[in-house]
């Protein structure tokens, strides 16, 4: 199987996209893509790939975000956008179970067990493809698994895009997490296409990277008149793109263990300047696509005889998050950013073998008041390692 | 049936809405007479029963002496007093007055101010007597006020959040009208409750539900300046509803110092 990755290289057109989003269609999936709405490139249900963002790109800043037509007519020609994946692999709001109380006063139990939909996502971008990698030993991994995450999971069919065009705030390389994927069959992908535009025209370099995937993209049209030679073309110049677009990053992180910076500047004097800004909104949290953490509200009706349990997402930003007896432990701004951007950046490793953070930058680009998390663990490491310069010394991270 | 608990709705000095929000709920009304004795409620029916009450729900704020004894005969008959409302829960629109001078509108807007027997201020419930809950909006969600009464029936604390609007954006997909359109939003130090209603319209947050329970006003002012307001405005976006709730009420008495200081 190995080899079916390599083996099923085509080009295919934009005549192929559109083939691609009624194959996934026919074969019964819910085929989720970027689409122009509400001046922003959103995740919605695609009916059709005329739906695809052809012609947007995206201008990002911190705490800004606008949508820019784009001459060119490329269709994944901007990079991360307001929602991530987990909108639909761990949805804000899910019932786990209700409980009905019967006239004799017996409590029935039902546990929530709609079939998962079967996803189709077109346009995963490699630093997403790894936070779904993330969120997967989150939720399925350990002695805590999450059954319905993993039915949304298994049945979900990949379709990943690299990134040619990156935006402003993305770092996907500082986190070794993109703007390309690697081929074959255990890079988690089901499809992956590079967008490549030249004097040769518009056209989508395709490979499989799994059985399914294979045999979806056997149905889709090549691009006609394409010869080897033109084919192999079209492949180095998507990975030229790529190459390039990796020098283009609009953000990269220090360049020392992130996890030991984090494990070292937990008194910093940093904290109190970014806290001092923070409106601790929790809209980072909400816009990260590896943040996992959901809050647990019961309820009953008016008649007490019907009871849910939901399970809604939350963020270490809300004073309710930490609360023990007698009131919350992270009362101040300082503690509350602190717990996401150590977490984030250190703690997670401890907890499931990697960063939290895949570089997409959406917190720094969906922060309202533009704090990002790159300029912050810059000036923490600056403020450690002067530590290091003064008198009394100190370890650099 | 004696053994149900008894509601009573009461109201100060208020428009009416929130109580409205109760006979709003149209579907479960009925639900809810089969589990409460509807006591005192004068907006549905001019029969009102004898205290005490189980359940007291108050509209409205106290800007006359009468309400202030009022408010505390109703605390006296109430076993759980629940206040709902922005005017019950921060003074409402009508603490406006509390920024200026009462003795001023009294003689320019009354042909007979003498008629017109008014404290200098509108304060909250809970200025006057202890309030066991307090549930926000300009007017209050019909869901949150079920699920009140539903916690309180079922002796089980509100599931009733306290954080920003922005939780409700994020969790129903709405793009941050502030980041991508540029629009001013209060909705960052807003505490959640109405769904986060204006954003999906494409507005920002005019904060009817006053501010969350962990606010950085003087983090946000300068964010609302670069989305094209000024100081006055500013201050007019803070003075609405929730005008005189603490974190709103210092924000813009802060900005007004400030303004009056530079030449
Ligand atoms: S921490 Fe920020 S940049 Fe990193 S994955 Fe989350 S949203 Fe993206
Ligand atoms: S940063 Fe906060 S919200 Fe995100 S996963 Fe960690 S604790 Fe949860
Ligand atoms: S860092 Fe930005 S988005 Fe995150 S809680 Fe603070 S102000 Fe909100």
């Amino acid at each position: 199987m190995t080899d079916s990755g390599r083996s099923a290289a085509v080009v295919i057109g934009k005549d192929g996209l559109a083939a691609l989003v009624e194959v996934l269609v026919e074969r019964g999936r819910t085929v989720i893509g970027p689409t122009a709405r509400d001046g922003a490139i959103v995740l919605a249900e695609l009916a059709s790939a005329e739906q695809l963002p052809y012609g947007w790109g995206v201008e990002l800043e911190a705490g800004h975000y606008r949508l820019r037509p784009r001459e060119d007519g490329m269709a994944f020609a901007h990079s991360a956008g307001p929602q991530s994946w987990k909108t639909y692999l761990h949805p804000q709001r899910v019932r786990q179970w209700s409980a009905e109380r019967g006239p004799g006063g017996e409590v029935t139990l039902r546990a929530d067990s709609d079939p998962a939909p079967s996803y189709a996502f077109l346009g995963v971008r490699p630093c997403d493809l790894r936070a779904i990698a993330i969120q997967d030993r989150v939720l399925t991994g350990g002695t805590y698994a999450d059954p319905a995450y993993r039915d949304r999971r298994d049945g979900a069919f990949l379709v990943v895009v690299e990134c040619t065009d990156p935006g402003a705030t993305c770092f996907c390389v500082s986190m070794g997490t993109g703007p390309g994927v690697g081929e074959g069959d255990d890079e988690g992908y089901d499809l992956a296409l590079t967008e490549v535009l030249d004097d040769a025209g518009h056209r989508f370099w395709a490979r499989a990277g799994s059985a399914e995937g294979a045999e979806v993209l056997a149905l889709l049209p090549r691009q006609q008149g394409l010869g080897t030679v033109a084919a192999e073309a079209t492949a180095t110049a998507a990975r030229e793109s790529v190459t390039a677009a990796a020098g283009r990053m609009g953000r990269s992180m220090p360049p020392v263990s992130l996890q030991r910076l984090m494990a070292g500047s937990l008194d910093a004097k940093r904290w109190d300047d970014v806290a001092a800004r923070c409106l601790t909104c929790g809209n980072c949290t909400m816009a990260c696509p590896t943040c996992f953490c959901t809050t647990t509200e019961d309820v009953t009706d008016l008649t007490g005889d019907h009871a849910e349990r939901w399970s809604t997402w939350d963020s270490c930003f809300d004073l309710d998050f930490s609360h023990l007896h007698g009131g919350p432990v992270r009362e101040s701004a300082r503690s509350r950013y602190r717990q996401w951007l150590t977490h984030k950046l250190g703690t997670w490793h401890d907890q499931f073998g990697s960063s939290g953070c895949v570089g997409c930058g959406r917190c720094i680009v969906w922060c309202p008041v533009g704090i990002d998390i790159t300029e912050e663990a810059a000036a923490l490491h600056a403020e450690t390692w002067s530590m290091l310069e003064s008198p009394e010394g100190g370890a650099r991270p | 049936m004696s053994a149900n608990p008894k509601l009573a709705v009461w109201k100060l000095a208020s428009c009416d809405g929130c109580q409205l929000t109760l006979l709003d709920c149209e579907d479960e009304l009925l639900a809810l007479s089969g589990k409460v004795e509807i006591t005192h409620f004068l907006e549905a029916s001019s029969a009102a029963g004898p205290g005490p009450y189980d359940l007291s729900l108050v509209e409205g704020s106290v800007t006359t002496v009468a309400d202030a004894e009022r408010i505390r005969h109703i605390r006296a008959v109430s076993r759980r007093l629940v206040t709902i409302g922005a005017c019950a829960t921060a003074g409402g629109i009508q603490a406006l007055r509390n920024f200026a001078d009462v003795e001023e509108f009294r003689a320019a807007v009354y042909a007979r101010p003498d008629y017109i027997d008014t404290l200098a201020t509108s304060t909250p419930v809970s200025a006057h007597v202890p309030v066991d809950f307090e549930l926000r909006g300009c007017p209050i969600d019909r869901r949150q006020l079920l699920e009140v009464i539903s916690a309180h029936l079922a002796g089980r604390k509100p599931g009733i959040s306290r954080h920003s609007v922005c939780f409700e954006c994020k969790r129903r997909g709405t793009v941050c009208v502030t980041v991508a359109h540029g629009t001013p939003c209060l909705g960052p130090v807003t505490h959640a409750g109405c769904g986060a209603i204006c954003p999906a319209y494409g507005r920002g947050c005019y904060g009817c539900f006053g501010p969350s329970a962990s606010t950085n006003l003087p983090a946000l002012i300068p964010r609302l300046r670069t989305n094209g307001l000024d100081d006055r405005d500013v201050v007019r976006l803070l003075r609405t509803f929730n005008a005189y709730a603490p974190d709103f009420a210092e924000a813009s008495t802060a900005l007004e110092r400030d303004e009056g200081s530079t030449p």
